[in-house]
């Protein structure tokens, strides 16, 4: 389970996250949609503690830490409770898609090398990418990189994956392979947080979907109340110009 | 003026070539040591350690800013003139501790800007995964940064061996200490000296070769 409590960031005296309350459930997948600009790549930065909130209160599983006060200790082990995947693939130039992947249970869990690499070709058979084991990122396409960032998230163990606009480097041959992927991680009920545009995805796969505009969450519910349903104005005022150009 | 005295050079070379090793051995232990210091050197800088980042400037100031024989000397004749218990430096060992520390100022400054060179997103890929600082130095940028400091290195390298033809101001009878001996002996200036040119040319070019072969096996990950 993981549950925010009025957690916020400010860059100088721009307010990002202005008092974020939400509480997911193990097993959930929530999609984060809003304008850009808005806080939902922050508030997954936050949440992986790649920027230190500013104020607020954070639980993952049965850690719970003030932000203010969390020692590098607790960042530490708050990070290694979550995982992420980026916009850009970030896979580790200098290693292979096995190195990827295995990299975490070798350095971080201190797993022995053959258990590790062993756990690690098992998730290359899960993400389709058995054949592509000793291939460098530079030489993989962006979709192939993108399941292997995936693969890595995967073999954190993670109480949550955190999805930052996964698809939104990847040239449109490519989307579908890792929305696939993701709609797989979905099925076997891998908690999930996403921040997409990709409105058909969110329709489909979440259970929940949350609008958030200016650092706030404006509006939340089961996709067919936000798609079909919405409530505030500046809801229906994104859905319609997102959807204009991303049909559904 | 005759020609060359040719068969004075043959001679020569088996004689020079039982000094190479030390002018190797100042080289190499200089280079794996200045290596060390350089790589702290640049995490101190990297990562703005305070008081360390500011001693770490102050020293490489110093170090870049004033020539080797200079430092050389300092160690070799200034040091135990103000620490008696200093007089056990060597010559070999004060041109090791010269060559370490001038060269570490150089190459901690083209490995700070390799590492700040790493893209940003490994750092947070490794710290998204859990690593610390440390291992994510370790792992994942030294690794990356190593590649792009490489040729600069080796250039600092080959430019130690050849450094290494001053210790024989320190009473040190390394490649060019010898030469000098041999030269003086014969009066033989000409080929006494080109005979030594060519061997640490040989030895240069050899750390190219290396350097060639060392580019294209870092440069694996990176190609297509």
């Amino acid at each position: 389970m993981i549950k925010l409590e009025s957690l916020s960031k400010h860059f100088g005296k721009a307010v990002v996250l202005d008092g974020i309350d939400l509480t997911i459930e193990k097993g959930e997948i929530v999609v984060i949609i809003g304008p850009s600009g808005t806080g939902k790549s922050t508030l997954l930065r936050c949440v992986n503690f790649l920027e230190q909130p500013t104020a607020g209160t954070m639980t993952v599983g049965d850690l719970t830490v003030d932000v203010n006060r969390a020692s590098r200790a607790e960042i530490l082990s708050m990070r290694r409770r979550t995982a992420f995947v980026f916009q850009n693939y970030a896979l580790f130039a200098n290693k292979t898609a096995l190195q990827n992947i295995a990299e975490r249970l070798l350095v971080v869990d201190r797993w022995p090398k053959e258990k590790a690499y062993q756990r690690a070709r098992e998730i290359l058979e899960q993400i389709g990418l058995a054949d592509k084991a000793d291939a460098y990122p530079a030489a993989m396409s962006g979709g192939q990189q993108q399941r292997v960032g995936i693969g890595r998230a995967m073999a954190t163990g993670a109480e949550v994956i955190l999805f930052d606009e996964p698809t939104s480097s990847l040239d449109p041959e490519w989307v579908e392979e890792v929305l696939g992927l993701m709609k797989q991680l979905a099925s076997e009920r891998q908690t999930m947080m996403v921040v997409t545009h990709e409105m058909s995805f969110a329709r489909d796969v979440a259970d929940r979907v949350i609008f958030i505009d200016g650092g706030r969450i404006v509006e939340q519910g089961p996709p067919s109340e936000i798609f079909y349903n919405p409530k505030d104005p500046r809801t229906k005022d994104f859905l319609k110009k997102i959807l204009a150009t991303n049909p559904v | 003026m005759d020609v060359l005295n040719v068969d004075y050079m043959l001679g020569l070379v088996p004689v020079l070539l039982t000094y190479l090793p030390l002018t190797l051995q100042l080289a190499g232990v200089g280079m794996v040591l200045a290596l060390i210091l350089a790589c702290l050197f640049a995490v101190v800088r990297v990562l703005r350690i305070p008081v360390l980042n500011q001693l770490t400037i102050v020293f490489i100031s110093f170090f870049r800013g004033t020539p080797l024989l200079v430092q050389l000397f300092l160690f070799y004749y200034g040091l135990p003139q103000l620490v008696s218990a200093l007089t056990v430096i060597d010559g070999i060992t004060a041109t090791i501790m010269g060559l370490t520390m001038h060269f570490s100022a150089y190459m901690a400054e083209s490995i700070r800007a390799a590492i700040v060179g790493v893209d940003r997103s490994q750092t947070e890929a490794a710290l998204s995964i859990g690593m610390t600082n440390g291992q994510l130095m370790r792992r994942i940028v030294l690794p990356q940064a190593t590649r792009v400091a490489l040729p600069t290195l080796m250039n600092y390298f080959i430019d130690m061996i050849k450094a290494t033809s001053l210790a024989f101001t320190l009473g040190v009878t390394e490649l060019m200490g010898a030469t000098q001996k041999e030269a003086a002996g014969s009066f033989l200036y000409f080929e006494a000296f080109i005979v030594a040119a060519i061997m640490y040319w040989i030895v240069v070019e050899m750390l190219s070769k290396l350097q060639h072969y060392l580019e294209i096996r870092l440069n694996k990950a990176y190609s297509r």
